[in-house]
């Protein structure tokens, strides 16, 4: 009988001690909810939030990762129903308007984040609404359209990067003799056509044209712009063949495995094409400009950045992990874990491939139409996209697509209207 | 308690549950889908109240009115070309296998099998067929010496529509011939019989008592055409994606709707005013034309 309530009793005991302990954890811990559209960056991020907890005791991130396609659409839903997470991943420019605009975000700025002045100019606009100029998010990486090519058989071949268009068609003349697929690249899937614009026109185009294109100076029908679709035109032949039949994912197999020499996209397909095929030797230049000896330039956007929950009950936490994620120390983290360049001042980057990138990200202009005209209906991104598509299939003419691009952006772009 | 009282509650305990869920899950969500069409929108925030606004935008502003129109004769293109290759075929198929030709129970099987595939399993497989450079079609076609007629067929803006719906006909033929072939098995063995002692040859039998007898099949597969047309989504959006590749010359109404209600990559839009107006006017006019069509042709079955 004693034995029996001895037992008891220290089983009281221990019940009161494990009670009392989740009870003392609960009131020392903050957890903090993380959403994301970049699920296969989990295992990273689990790294980074380590470092954060250790370095905020009492502070715990769950990270929650979503489809992609759908991000925009479920985040958006949560913090209508005013749920949602306390930190969250947002994408830029647009898409930013429509999760910052109903007011569902924290606004930054020197006071509560400091931080905010770690970042370039153009990396905080791409989080700012531009109704009110704050910013609500501190962006995480940026993007650059460039051409990745495969060093491998451009040495095989002896050639080099082009420093002119003609250059460009030299070589693509030369690979094409030799039975190399000198492009990959093909039109069936839509925004291909934006990126290829940008990868290889950029140079052509040029900075003074988009400050043009915002002054009012200039619109789509500007000789720059359609001389430089001319250019393109000239370059079809050297694409995949058929390439109106060739969508995104064929034409990143054809590069990823060794059958074209190069590939008019985005920075970020360095990791794609080096993760399909990890013996791939890449290198990446900028688009070639008329002249040898002329500026060239890459195209730059930002992806998205980090945002605070403004109804969350754990704003002291959540603004911590926000400012921490605007530190260099974040930034070099994330950029030797994921082969981002961070946009964060002061970051230096481990890997060639980022730091070739960076050394482009000098000379740049923006992503045209991501970076100014993809915030109302019809969005110059379709416009552009539809029209060069159409034109690389030969049924319509660059004078013709710059027109249909400034008709369709005149509906609501001042400047335009004349 | 009368009896006729009795019946009447009896009637009304049974029939209140199966209303109560058809009005919480099919009436409810349809009524409130309009009602978003008569407010002004930003991203899922409800704003101003804005009457017919969003209904006239999609006539009035041409960047609305311009792929909505091109979207809707897309539709018809496909009801049409279906009609013909999807139902006409599933006829012609059904005829056959009434006739129970040698192996037919596996015939049977064979077309009715693409029928059970998912459409994301479908939309993949064609599109590795008619891939330009390593499809099975164009390798089929180059082997055969027509090596000039192997085109980029989902590339090509003049032959993209009607790959789809080649594929789409492949996927769904054996839905129309296993509703035919039901129903020309009903048909008495008499009549065909006495109408080949009377000399009649096998199209006249075909034209002028199969069919005739077969007209209730014919309604229900026209009417779920008609739907399945104007509702088409998955296939175009999975083979040619969310703008209808190659430039809007796949775009179908399905599309639109979802570019304009959810947005997509390439336009930071979310915009259910004017998604919920399309979707319904788009409803009004389904069921107008379903309800239009089902009663027409219904008037053609002739009873046994």
């Amino acid at each position: 009988m004693i034995a029996i309530t001895r037992r008891l009793s220290i089983a009281a005991a221990a019940a009161v001690a494990l009670v009392g302990g989740f009870s003392g954890v609960a009131s020392a811990q903050t957890e903090l909810t993380f959403w994301t559209w970049r699920q296969e960056d989990r295992a990273a991020y689990q790294i980074f939030f380590q470092a954060f907890e250790k370095a905020n005791p009492g502070i715990k991130v769950r990270f929650e990762g979503f489809e992609p396609a759908n991000y925009q659409t479920i985040l958006s839903t949560a913090l209508a129903g005013g749920r949602g997470p306390d930190v969250m991943q947002v994408r830029a420019y647009g898409n930013l308007e429509s999760i910052a605009k109903p007011g569902y975000l924290m606004a930054l700025d020197k006071t509560n984040a400091p931080e905010t002045a770690n970042f370039p100019d153009s990396a905080l606009a791409a989080e700012s609404l531009r109704a009110d100029g704050k910013v609500y998010a501190l962006p995480f990486a940026s993007q650059t359209m460039l051409v990745v090519y495969n060093t491998e058989l451009f040495t095989k071949h002896g050639v080099t990067p082009p420093q002119s268009w003609d250059e460009l068609v030299a070589l693509c003349k030369a690979l094409k003799a030799k039975g190399v697929m000198p492009f990959a690249n093909g039109t069936a899937t839509a925004w291909q056509n934006e990126t290829i614009v940008q990868a290889l026109l950029s140079s052509l185009l040029g900075k003074e044209f988009e400050a043009d294109l915002l002054s009012g100076k200039a619109d789509f029908t500007d000789p720059r712009f359609v001389g430089a679709l001319t250019k393109l035109n000239e370059l079809k032949d050297y694409f995949a063949p058929n390439f109106s039949g060739i969508d995104y994912a064929s034409s990143q197999q054809l590069f990823a495995a060794g059958s074209a020499a190069m590939f008019a996209g985005g920075s970020y397909e360095v990791a794609a094409f080096q993760k399909q095929n990890p013996r791939l030797k890449l290198g990446v230049f900028a688009s070639p400009p008329a002249k040898a000896g002329e500026p060239s330039l890459v195209a730059v956007f930002y992806d998205g950045g980090y945002a605070v929950n403004a109804r969350t009950d754990k704003k002291e936490a959540a603004l911590k992990l926000v400012r921490w994620l605007g530190t260099p120390e974040f930034g070099t983290m994330l950029s030797s874990a994921l082969q981002n360049v961070s946009p964060i001042k002061g970051v230096r980057a481990e890997a060639p491939a980022v730091q070739q990138v960076m050394k482009l990200n000098e000379s740049a202009m923006s992503y045209l139409m991501l970076v100014h005209f993809r915030y109302q209906e019809p969005s110059g991104s379709v416009l552009l996209q539809a029209g060069v598509q159409k034109m690389l299939a030969g049924q319509t003419t660059p004078a013709e697509v710059g027109a249909e691009i400034t008709k369709g952006i005149a509906t609501y772009y001042a400047p335009f209207k004349k | 308690m009368g009896s006729a009282t009795r019946h009447r509650l009896w009637v009304t305990f049974l029939v209140t549950p199966p209303l109560a869920v058809m009005a919480m899950f099919v009436v409810y969500p349809i009524l409130s889908a309009f009602s978003y069409a008569f407010f002004s929108w930003h991203g899922l925030s409800r704003e101003a109240f804005v009457g017919l606004e969003n209904f006239a935008d999609l006539f009035a502003k041409p960047h609305y009115a311009q792929p909505i129109m091109r979207a809707f004769g897309h539709n018809l293109i496909v009801l049409a070309a279906l009609l013909v290759v999807q139902n006409g075929g599933g006829f012609l198929l059904a005829w056959f296998l009434y006739r129970e030709p040698f192996g037919f129970r596996f015939h049977r099987v064979a077309v009715f099998l693409p029928v059970i595939l998912s459409s994301v399993i479908v939309a993949f497989l064609w599109k590795l067929l008619l891939h330009p450079n390593f499809g099975a079609v164009n390798g089929a076609l180059n082997a055969a010496g027509l090596g000039n007629l192997a085109l980029p067929w989902l590339g090509d803006s003049r032959t993209a529509l009607a790959a789809l719906i080649f594929a789409n006909a492949w996927h769904w033929i054996g839905f129309p011939t296993l509703v035919f072939l039901a129903g020309m098995q009903r048909i008495p063995r008499e009549v065909l019989e006495s109408a080949e002692l009377d000399g009649a040859s096998q199209i006249q039998v075909l034209r002028r008592i199969v069919w005739p007898l077969a007209a209730p099949s014919a309604t229900v597969t026209f009417t779920l055409l008609f739907i399945g047309a104007f509702n088409w989504f998955e296939l175009p959006y999975l083979m040619t994606g969310l703008e209808g590749s190659p430039f809007g010359s796949t775009d179908v109404l399905g599309l639109v709707f979802y570019r304009l209600a959810f947005g997509n990559q390439s336009a930071s839009v979310q915009d259910f005013g004017h998604g919920s107006a399309l979707a319904t006017l788009l409803f009004l006019f389904m069921a107008a034309v379903a309800t239009a069509a089902t009663i027409r042709l219904r008037r053609r079955e002739i009873a046994l």
